[in-house]
């Protein structure tokens, strides 16, 4: 115990000085990545293009951002992204809240869910196309098999930890069924069910735009692909530039809305 | 009610097959009296007789062996960086205040996506596979192995301060082993989302084991064998998933 209230009685005393050690290691580490970059750009050690540099990614990505294209490509992506997080986060929460309301059922058909969730979900994409044709269909259908499993395992769960005390309050209390599902029930299930969409969300943006790299020839996957085949590597750079800050700003999003005063847990995508 | 009584409805387990099996027969008949095209979706009897096929022309073993060699190999890159960077992590205080959410972050990022920048760097071949598993299954590792050594119980190292055991003998005989179920965990998410994303690359590269194969049979447009194919990644990946999680129950208890 020593050592851990030690070395946190040192940072309270001196948090301030801590926090400007790390926001100065942060400036560092972010300075030296971007000048290794750079070096590396300019030395001609890499195949030329490979790594470009960073003036040429910011002429790309102001570039890209100026086109109306891109909004299209991106206006094409949100839309496939969230019609699947509909049509599979609603089939997740309904599977989910079977599965966690009811014991038998849960102990007959989640072992399924929980073993399929894992599996590389993209294999399914040939099956997708034979389904749902070339279009958007197919990229919807893939967005929603992905994002159907972490929803309905997270929501299952989420049922199962209501706080036994809490139902039965609501009952002591005569709650009517209406009264007991938007009393206690979600709110209990709140936080499972906003960190089951953002995990069902962030698969489903990965499932959308890896089938559009596979075929498409509209979306940010196919715009991704497209600069891979004409060797624009400023403007792919540019891309996963802003498809990264974006996966990552709807997730941070999404968690702090989950989160429950300042409670925090690591749930892992995949 | 009087159904529970049935030993059948008190097994949730066999209502679980039973209806899979159900299914399975249903799509059959519904292929047969032309309810569902045949050309979209084939028997699952043809399926299943398709498995035998896969084995012996599709060399399935083989791609299997192609694929396994890859997970293991992004396996070992994970335990020989991964784990050490946690730990490196752990001992740099300020480093790791200034990172850690850099490496949450990164676990929620799209990371498979960067898969044409890989084939660039590396080529199509083994590399940009392995490149794409160890990156998806790096930042689950790292923050697990960081996760496990910041639990150790104080007692313990103040214990090792009491027999005034020196930093490399503190870590090997108290960090090190009190960590080891966190790191483990680590490991098997590490090692599925290296999976996930190996296959996966496969397929969309068309290079490989049995990502590739999926591929190949989709454009030959061979679908009983493809649909086998798949039924045989989704088993294998299964098995690895439910094994990996009984070998760490079966640690777990030595902590």
């Amino acid at each position: 115990m020593a050592a851990t209230s030690t070395i946190a009685g040192e940072r309270q005393r001196s948090a301030p000085a801590f926090a400007r050690r790390v926001l100065a290691t942060r400036v560092a580490i972010a300075g030296g990545v971007l000048v290794l970059w750079e070096g590396l750009a300019r030395s001609g050690l890499l195949f030329e293009g490979v790594v470009p540099k960073l003036a040429a990614i910011a002429r790309g990505l102001a570039e890209m951002l100026a086109t109306a294209a891109f909004y299209a490509n991106l206006q094409t992506t949100a839309g496939e992204v969230a019609t699947a997080l509909a049509i599979g986060g609603a089939a997740g929460l309904l599977a989910g809240l079977l599965l966690g309301a009811s014991r038998f059922l849960g102990r007959a058909f989640e072992p399924y869910l929980y073993y399929l969730g894992p599996t590389p979900k993209i294999i399914f994409f040939p099956i997708m196309i034979m389904w749902f044709g070339t279009g958007p269909g197919s990229k919807v259908a893939m967005g929603a098999v992905s994002c159907f499993f972490p929803v309905a395992l997270g929501v299952a769960a989420g049922i199962r930890q209501i706080d036994q005390v809490l139902i039965r309050v609501g009952r002591s209390f005569r709650a009517s069924a209406v009264q007991m599902a938007l009393k206690i029930y979600l709110p209990a299930v709140r936080e499972p069910v906003v960190n089951s969409i953002r995990l069902g969300l962030g698969v489903a943006i990965i499932g959308v735009l890896l089938a559009e790299t596979k075929l498409s020839n509209r979306g940010l996957g196919f715009m991704v692909i497209d600069s891979y085949s004409r060797f624009d590597m400023p403007a792919m750079y540019a891309l996963i530039i802003v498809i990264f800050v974006v996966a990552v700003a709807l997730n941070a999003g999404l968690s702090r809305f989950a989160r429950d005063r300042g409670r925090s847990q690591t749930v892992w995508t995949g | 009610m009087g159904e529970r009584s049935n030993p059948f409805w008190r097994s949730p387990a066999l209502v679980g097959i039973a209806s899979l099996a159900i299914a399975f027969a249903a799509v059959e008949i519904l292929i047969h009296i032309g309810a569902i095209n045949r050309y979209i979706v084939p028997l699952p009897s043809q399926v299943l007789l398709a498995s035998p096929r896969i084995i012996a022309e599709e060399d399935v073993l083989g791609r299997f062996l192609t694929t396994a060699g890859e997970a293991a190999a992004v396996g070992l890159l994970l335990a020989a960086i991964a784990i050490p960077l946690g730990v490196f992590l752990y001992r740099a205080q300020i480093i790791c205040a200034a990172v850690e959410s850099w490496v949450g972050a990164l676990a929620a990022a799209p990371l498979v996506l960067i898969y044409p920048l890989f084939l660039v760097i590396f080529g199509r071949n083994a590399l940009t596979i392995i490149a794409i598993g160890f990156a998806a299954g790096l930042a689950p590792v790292v923050l697990k192995t960081l996760e496990g050594l910041r639990a150790t119980r104080p007692v313990l190292i103040n214990m090792g301060r009491s027999f005034k055991l020196s930093r490399a003998q503190q870590f090997w005989k108290i960090l090190l082993p009190s960590a080891l179920p966190s790191i483990f965990t680590g490991m098997r998410l590490g090692l599925i989302f290296g999976l996930i994303n190996v296959v996966g690359v496969e397929f969309l590269i068309n290079f490989g084991g049995l990502g590739q194969l999926i591929n190949d049979l989709a454009e030959r447009y061979d679908l009983p064998a493809m649909y086998a194919t798949i039924g045989f990644v989704i088993l294998v990946s299964v098995l690895f998933f439910a094994g990996l999680e009984r070998l760490e129950r079966w640690l777990r208890p030595v902590q």
